[in-house]
């Protein structure tokens, strides 16, 4: 009777690891398109309005505890926010400026003013879902391909890039976030030369980006290379009727206290993200190229 | 019939369980941010149906759990279920083996559950593959997690424990043990009991 409740557990463990394995071995190698991927998607199709359900119940809990963990963070980020305020309003006053004179040059030259978040057709959307593993830094939004969301549609909130989608259903879609393993953008700094890099996450801090290969400064120029508390857009691109999925010119975050060696030996300089990753609740899907260019397409696969 | 609803009891509220928990935690507790990490209560809560219900269920409710998990949250699928499966299988065996009794278990339990699935969920990402550099403090991270998981076991446990209790069988070596520490369920004691009178052991 024991032999047999042995027998009976010892294969059960090894039946449900197998299964594990082979969905893992099966998943891993699929394409988006694959039937497994197409699972996952039906199930967040299902699920999603239980979801979005249980979001705006559960969004007083949330709230509550929320507030507890901000009270408590928030006496250590006094100093640091006044310092950044400082810095701001001198940037602000730069900005200014230099915005009057932009439109007073666009007006000269007759450009027009379609640069703004507006002409990507932004669609607003309620966070209903959030991955709480460290690896993978997803949030689960409550529209979709029927609100005209399409894969790989960049993602902002809080005033910055926050992700991409990566997974589009017909009411609901996931967003990789930018310190997603899988995520990396092509970021420019605002420095004198401005300098081009990729942003890459750095996994395990959440708080934290790297942007790499950068062209190391010359020794002689140092004041125009890359400075703390400086701020990183989206480089971006357009050639002709082709643009970039990430737009250019929309804020990532800023250059943080970096070490010069990494810089002159690796190219690289890490990033403090600008949008608080994790505690958005609202995002904006940039579902539209500008008018007149159409998104660069990666090869499948 | 009668018979037959009450089998089907338990693995009905385990359904249930497995789906609240998913539930609760990517739409509420995900979003919660505690020391700058936030709390997982999945592997708290496959860990507690390992201590209740034993290996085979606790090994089995893992991989659901898990799997439900990859599906909703779009993952790699199989990950979360090989990790809650050894999670679930452990917590039953434990139960099984020792039968441990004292009240701060599912305390130890919690923190073992939560380093096991926080290390092993970056070993497996390691083995397959990261495209980007990983931070030291990734360690740091994990170790947070695990000490706000710590502080949620108990409460997870116990209302695990109110959920699937009524519906659990008798286990004959807990009934065994209730008579020890309490002095004995036999129906003639508890009747000798009631009407004042004492037994020869107590009498001394």
């Amino acid at each position: 009777m024991h032999d047999k409740q042995v027998r009976r557990r010892r294969a059960v463990l090894i039946l449900l690891v197998a299964v594990s394995l082979i969905l893992l071995t099966a998943y891993f190698g699929e394409t988006p398109t694959s039937p497994l991927h197409s699972v996952q998607r039906g199930v967040v199709e299902v699920l999603s309005p239980v979801e979005q359900g249980a979001s705006t119940v559960l969004a007083p809990v949330r709230s509550a505890a929320a507030w507890v963990s901000d009270t408590l963070h928030a006496k250590s980020q006094v100093k640091q926010l006044q310092a950044r305020v400082q810095q701001l309003t001198f940037q602000l006053g730069q900005a200014k400026g230099a915005e009057l004179q932009n439109h007073q040059l666009s007006h000269l030259v007759h450009l027009d003013n379609s640069s703004g978040i507006q002409a990507y057709r932004p669609v607003t959307a309620q966070v209903i879902a959030r991955d709480p593993t460290l690896w993978y830094q997803t949030v689960e939004v409550d529209k979709g391909s029927d609100d005209g969301v399409r894969l790989h549609d960049p993602v902002i909130a809080d005033k910055g890039l926050v992700g991409e989608v990566s997974e589009v259903s017909p009411t609901a879609s996931i967003v990789s976030l930018i310190t997603d393993h899988t995520v990396s953008v092509t970021a420019r700094v605002t420095d004198a030369s401005g300098d081009t890099g990729e942003l890459v996450p750095a996994v395990g801090n959440p708080n934290q980006l790297v942007l790499q290969y950068l062209q190391p400064p010359n020794p002689g120029q140092i004041q125009n290379g890359p400075q703390p508390g400086q701020l990183v857009v989206s480089a971006g691109f357009r050639s002709n009727s082709l643009e970039s999925y990430f737009p250019p010119n929309i804020p990532i975050g800023v250059v943080a206290q970096f070490n010069e060696d990494q810089l002159f030996n690796d190219g690289q300089i890490q990033v403090t993200p600008s949008a608080d990753l994790r505690h958005f609740t609202v995002a904006q899907i940039l579902t539209a190229p500008q008018p007149g260019t159409e998104r660069a397409q990666a090869p499948p696969g | 019939m009668t018979e037959l609803k009450d089998k089907l009891k338990l693995p009905l509220r385990l359904i249930l369980l497995a789906f609240v928990a998913v539930l609760i935690q990517e739409s509420a507790v995900s979003q919660v941010s505690i020391f700058g990490v936030s709390a997982d209560i999945t592997p708290l809560v496959v860990m507690s149906v390992g201590l209740l219900c034993g290996s085979t269920t606790g090994a089995v409710f893992g991989f659901a759990t898990g799997l439900l998990i990859d599906l909703v949250l779009v993952q790699t699928l199989g990950v979360t279920s090989l990790l809650y499966i050894v999670i679930g299988y452990w917590a039953g065996r434990l139960r099984e083996l020792r039968d441990p009794s004292h009240e701060l278990v599912p305390l130890a339990g919690g923190a073992l559950a939560s380093a096991f699935a926080g290390l092993g969920m970056a070993m497996i990402q390691f083995l397959l593959g990261v495209d980007a550099p990983v931070s030291l403090l990734l360690l740091q991270q994990i170790f947070v997690v695990v000490l706000v998981n710590t502080l949620l076991a108990l409460p997870i446990h116990a209302l695990v424990r109110r959920i699937i209790r009524p519906v659990l069988p008798e286990d004959p070596r807990r009934r065994r043990r209730r008579a020890y520490t309490t002095g004995g369920l036999s129906p003639l004691q508890q009747g000798a009991a009631r009407r004042g009178l004492t037994s020869r052991t107590s009498a001394r």
